[in-house]
């Protein structure tokens, strides 16, 4: 296409991850193509890892992201315990279990994070400021358990670095119970709720083929229907020994993908509790001397989806090559497909159904076709989003829309 | 019919190496014409997902890992070609059969130097667009 095309100086936050450009065309309100630059923020970590020893690239990748900070640490750890013979074969069963708590810990947080900033994007800024109110004491929890808020340096290859104390595991009950209404009370306020339904059903529909063909994974698949899983599909931790459920809806949209993430939060929280129960005594890690040459795949399911790691070593002390896939890589591609056709004040939202970040929509331009005129920001379009909540509340108060 | 049996049966010949890790990891060797060929029957005939792909330079050359993900059995197949010999290192895209590869392929083109026939798209995606030509930032550098 021959459009001119003006990118804005935006603000680039390096602290956030993936930090992503689109570039919407329009005609009118109407989306009509976009453009997905990524590699703002590209840190090498792949090439970084391979001067690293196996103990250390641990701490590495577990700064890929902020938010699924145990996801990464623990697809890697999965990845070289895979040459060893697997997790199960090599690492305490405790140690398991204490993988387990974290990595559901994490969910709930994330998913958290998320619905605090659909709520924004759309207009819903009460459940911002609820949903990071609840994320909270999950964060304080990271602190209790591992030492951290982000970062928690939980993983090691072999085991854990640091067990769940007795005296904790009260205070993670506690917790936890009090967070079981605050998600009851989302799930009610989204699913209830006329003026969300009206805003995000059948809205960035991404549609079951649509999903196959970009592979998507995570939150983003099972909203198109299809029932995958890495806790079930491909076992790790000890999901396999636990009572929960996998969410899946059919439509697609963004309703579907906010329901599925309110409902794992229940799922996260059930796991939590079993693991806490049957927490078994004994080691948290295994003394782990040499890695064998081999290669080996780890992947973990993170907040967003699989997350996979692979690993080829050579028999010394550091990896020969280390390949990370990030589930927002998969997903993100995806809203080439999920966007076009929509209209432009439901761009935000959609890009941000797939649960990249905050900055990533920040820096949205738009163009209109026929002049590549640059009209909009990233701004302006929370703005145009916000507006049509308010709109469509207006519309409901006046009887004009009979949803719910 | 079992999937490893239906992916032996209807690969075939095409297979030239057929390694079980574990029961959940699958390595199979085809050669680099054909990538084409299997990725589509994985993709579309064995409704396989495309996990992600790999390129690693050994002595050699180069090989690319292409990971497919069967959910149903949790497996992973992850089939490698070898691009050995003259340079610069060429396969055919699978782009054309998924999506989903669109992206790791011009990954694997700026990063490791891997040309990707037929690719419809084959630009930069994670590099600057001031960074040298021909400078691959994924290779090893000789000593």
């Amino acid at each position: 296409m021959s459009h001119k095309v003006i990118i804005p100086i935006g603000p680039y936050h390096p602290l956030q991850e993936e930090p992503e450009f689109f570039q919407l065309y329009v005609e009118g309100e109407k989306v009509v193509d976009i453009d997905i630059i990524i590699g703002y923020n590209h840190r090498g970590i792949e090439k970084l890892s391979e001067s690293k020893h196996f103990d250390q690239v641990a701490f590495l990748v577990e700064r890929i992201c902020g938010i699924c900070s145990s996801s990464h640490p623990y697809a890697y750890v999965l990845a070289v315990e895979d040459i060893l013979g697997g997790e199960a074969a090599v690492v305490p069963e405790r140690a398991v279990y204490i993988r387990t708590v974290v990595d559901e810990l994490q969910r709930i947080h994330s998913h958290l994070l998320w619905l605090g900033l659909a709520g924004h994007f759309i207009g819903y800024n009460t459940v911002w400021m609820w949903a990071w109110k609840y994320r909270e004491p999950v964060l304080d929890l990271f602190e209790m358990v591992t030492g951290n808020r982000n970062n928690y340096a939980m993983l090691k290859v072999g085991g854990v670095r640091r067990d769940i104390k007795d005296e904790d595991i009260p205070v993670i009950k506690k917790t936890l119970d009090e967070l079981v209404p605050a998600v009851k009370m989302f799930e009610g306020a989204v699913i209830d709720d006329p003026v969300i339904r009206a805003r995000l059903e059948g809205v960035g529909i991404l549609t079951r083929e649509q999903a196959i063909d970009y592979s998507v994974v995570g939150p983003t698949a099972r909203a198109s229907g299809l029932d995958m899983d890495v806790r079930r599909d491909d076992p790790y931790g000890a999901y396999s020994r636990l009572d929960w459920n996998i969410i899946v809806e059919k439509t697609g949209d963004i309703f579907a993908k906010t329901v599925i993430r309110i409902r794992e939060m229940q799922e996260s929280i059930r796991i939590i509790r079993q693991c806490l129960d049957k927490l078994p005594p004994g080691a948290i890690d295994a003394d782990v001397k040499d890695i064998p040459p081999g290669e080996g795949i780890g992947r973990v399911e993170a907040p967003r989806g699989e997350c996979f790691h692979y690993i080829k070593s050579d028999g010394t002390n550091r990896p020969v090559r280390h390949k990370i896939r990030a589930p927002s890589y998969m997903n993100v591609a995806s809203n080439k497909v999920a966007v076009i056709g929509g209209t432009i004040s439901d761009a935000t939202i959609t890009l941000a159904a797939v649960d990249p970040c905050y900055c990533c929509t920040e820096r949205v331009a738009v163009m209109r076709r026929d002049t590549g005129a640059k009209v909009m920001n990233g701004w302006d379009l929370i703005k145009l989003s916000q507006e049509k909540t308010a709109r469509l509340k207006e519309e409901v108060n006046n009887g004009r829309i009979d949803r719910g | 019919m079992d999937i490893r049996d239906k992916i032996k049966e209807k690969l075939g010949s095409k297979i030239t190496g057929w390694h079980e890790h574990s029961s959940r990891r699958v390595y199979l060797n085809v050669s680099r014409q054909d990538i084409f060929g299997v990725a589509e029957f994985l993709f579309k005939q064995a409704a396989l997902r495309f996990s992600t792909a790999s390129a690693t330079q050994i002595p050699s050359g180069f090989e690319i890992v292409y990971h497919f993900s069967h959910d149903a059995s949790g497996t992973m197949y992850s089939v490698r070609v070898l691009l050995e010999g003259a340079e610069p290192p060429a396969v055919d895209s699978i782009t054309p059969v998924c999506s989903a590869a669109e992206w790791i392929e011009r990954e694997m083109w700026e990063m490791m130097g891997v040309n990707f026939k037929n690719h419809p798209n084959l630009k930069r995606l994670l590099l600057a667009e001031d960074w040298p030509d021909g400078n691959y930032p994924l290779r090893k550098k000789e000593d």
